[in-house]
């Protein structure tokens, strides 16, 4: 079974990132871009066939390691 | 007074940290990071900067959850003294032994150069040394410093008199400048800037020798 999470910098939380790509956008004449958020994507191959304990399973290694939830938010996709 | 120091993949001022602990007058042991304790009568633990692993993921978060980490954590927690300095700060703020997180530089760039670094806090072993307010030269060498953490935990902080250190000039966007911070019980200190590097003559500042001499004198005299 396959998960995929997404991991991003929560709401409220400066990204330079995202901002420096705002701006090479708005240099390269790409006008209206009001705002740009960079995060990751982690994609898991799991033994786990069940839907259900395969979020909770993914949940907790998002938890553990996967994000730091101090200024990250995660969310799960499985399947 | 006996110091471990922990070398991680991609630690590259494991030997800087473990000269300065040993000039100020500590027994030094180095520990790899797949052991799984600390040597016995450990006092402090030196965290290293560097790239831990790196800087996969984020900084110092596999670093984190790495056997010998499980072992800081339980030293920390019967009262033992850590000091992480750069990737170690890093790693110190992703085992929660310390509040916050380091994130990208708000400049983007990595920053290494020699900066005004401001003692704020003398309350503690590290630092009871300074003089509060006293401005050390301190290099800086980190493309995540840039210090954040909710609001309740800065005024905590800040009340607390948990900041060690705020940078004297502009660095690299920390909230309320913050460079280093103390936990609550005030023996676990982690700091981006590098003390092991202003340690002697020869590396152009000697101002970050007081946090090795105060650390060593106050645990011997223990």
């Amino acid at each position: 079974m396959k998960a995929r999470v997404h991991v991003m910098l929560k709401n409220g939380v400066l990204d330079p990132q995202g901002e420096a790509v705002r701006h090479a956008l708005s240099t390269l004449g790409f006008a209206g871009v009001n705002g740009v958020r960079q995060g990751k994507v982690i994609e898991l191959d799991l033994d786990q066939t069940d839907p259900e304990a395969a979020r909770a399973e993914v949940a907790r290694m998002c938890e553990t390691l996967l994000a730091n939830t101090v200024i990250e938010s995660y969310t799960v996709e499985i399947g | 007074m006996h110091a471990a120091v922990i070398t991680f993949p991609g630690s590259n001022c494991d030997r800087d940290l473990t000269v300065a602990f040993a000039q100020a007058g500590a027994r030094v042991s180095r520990v790899w990071h797949k052991d799984t304790s600390l040597p016995d009568g450990v006092d402090v633990v030196g965290i290293p900067g560097g790239f831990s692993f790196g800087d996969y993921l984020r900084c110092g978060a596999i670093a984190a959850n790495s056997p010998i980490c499980r072992a800081v954590v339980a030293h920390a927690g019967r009262g033992g003294y850590v000091l992480g300095i750069c990737n170690g700060f890093q790693v110190l703020t992703e085992t929660r032994l310390l509040p916050g997180a380091l994130m990208r530089n708000a400049g983007l760039k990595f920053v290494c150069r020699t900066i005004d670094l401001t003692v704020a806090s003398t309350d503690s072993v590290f630092t009871d040394g300074y003089q509060a307010g006293q401005t050390l030269r301190v290099p800086v060498a980190h493309h995540d410093g840039n210090y954040t953490a909710s609001a309740e935990e800065l005024s905590a902080l800040r009340d607390e008199d948990r900041i060690a250190f705020t940078y004297g000039e502009p660095v690299n966007g920390s909230a309320m400048d913050i460079a280093g911070v103390l936990s609550a019980n005030r023996r676990v200190l982690g700091m981006m800037p590098h003390p092991e590097r202003a340690a002697e003559e020869a590396q152009g500042s000697t101002d970050g020798r007081q946090i090795f001499a105060g650390l060593v004198g106050a645990l011997t005299a223990a």
